[in-house]
């Protein structure tokens, strides 16, 4: 995982991009890895999670970002990834939980996603944003 | 459907799960067509209207429910109380609706906070149906995160999904790429507008939504 920054971000700044480890994700509660991915995103960083969210916390991500918007600061996310594997056979029968995937996040107003399919995930980071 | 046969499935459904209908969220992204589409269906089968619609975003900022919707088919039915939930999105910036949409400033904000909560609300709305309609825009792409996540979150509370595939009415509409997109639920082209291939969606609805299970609260 990349070198966390207190400072919020201005125009001069660099972008930071931190690969968020999946031992990091899994040491967190979801309420806590909500919060970590909002604070990180509100600092301006992109973050790349080695393991993604589940549907729910997806959803529950949305909703916190929705809360989280103020007007000329901070006006959303930006969040791509591809949905959970597929279960097994014996993952169905047990109910086992399915693996999230990868999942990149960042700030709207300065992340754009530039086109997605199944095989590739196209962003860039907008110009003059950071 | 007779008279008898109705009153025969209505007290099935309640002697099984003890409530009469199901109740149908229709959700999608914002200005994909949502209320057009339920306005289409509470017309066509109780001659009413659910909601206004515009070409700007999040037009419908919260919940719109319109109750006992008896949608027919043939000898099939199916009565189901029909939610319109505002578009869920993961930015709203107020300064979209003053550049694209000419809106002045405090009307820009105003709109962007009502929209906000509009998506807490349609999350919140998720815990309570039964069922949805989700409704994309068959001239955009598909893979939407917005999209994906609604998609995965239904799938993991096991709830049946339509994808209704709107605006086939459009010149660039490619239903079939939509299909392609999620071949693990059944899609419907339609033009909520016009109503083209509006019996088809019905049909789908009965067929899809008949054995839906209401959540006992």
């Amino acid at each position: 995982m990349g070198k966390k920054t207190n400072k919020k971000r201005n125009d001069n700044q660099s972008i930071q991009v931190n690969l968020v480890s999946k031992q990091k994700l899994e040491q967190l509660t979801s309420k806590d890895k909500l919060k970590f991915i909002i604070d990180e995103v509100k600092l301006g960083n992109v973050l790349v999670l080695e393991h993604g969210l589940t549907a729910f916390e997806q959803t529950e991500l949305i909703k916190r970002t929705m809360e989280e918007i103020k007007e000329d600061t901070f006006i959303g996310i930006e969040m791509e990834g591809y949905s959970e594997e597929k279960p097994t056979i014996v993952q169905k029968i047990f109910r086992m939980i399915k693996k999230p995937r990868m999942t990149l996040i960042g700030p709207a107003d300065l992340l754009q996603t530039v086109s997605k399919d199944n095989d590739m995930i196209q962003t860039k980071i907008i110009s003059g944003k950071g | 459907m007779g008279l008898f046969q109705r009153i025969r499935l209505s007290s099935m459904l309640r002697k099984i799960f003890g409530k009469k209908q199901a109740k149908i969220g229709i959700y999608g992204p914002p200005n994909v067509g949502k209320t057009t589409l339920a306005n289409r269906i509470v017309q066509d089968w109780t001659g009413e209207i659910m909601g206004g619609v515009s070409e700007v975003p999040h037009e419908t900022r919260t919940a719109m429910w319109k109750k006992d919707v008896v949608i027919q088919n043939g000898n099939s039915s199916l009565k189901i109380d029909i939610v319109d939930t505002p578009g869920i999105a993961t930015k709203i910036d107020y300064k979209d609706f003053m550049n694209l949409h000419g809106m002045d400033k405090n009307e820009s904000k105003e709109r962007a906070k009502e929209a906000t909560e509009g998506v807490i609300e349609s999350i919140r709305w998720l815990e309570d149906v039964d069922g949805v309609l989700l409704v994309m825009d068959s001239t955009r792409d598909p893979f939407t995160q917005v999209n994906v996540t609604i998609l995965g979150n239904l799938e993991a509370r096991n709830l049946p999904v339509l994808v209704a595939a709107n605006k086939i009415d459009m010149e660039d509409s490619s239903p079939a790429t939509l299909k392609a997109a999620f071949p693990q639920h059944p899609v419907v082209p339609i033009s909520a507008l016009n109503g083209y291939n509006a019996d088809d969606l019905y049909s789908k609805m009965i067929d899809h939504f008949k054995k839906t299970k209401r959540k006992r609260r």
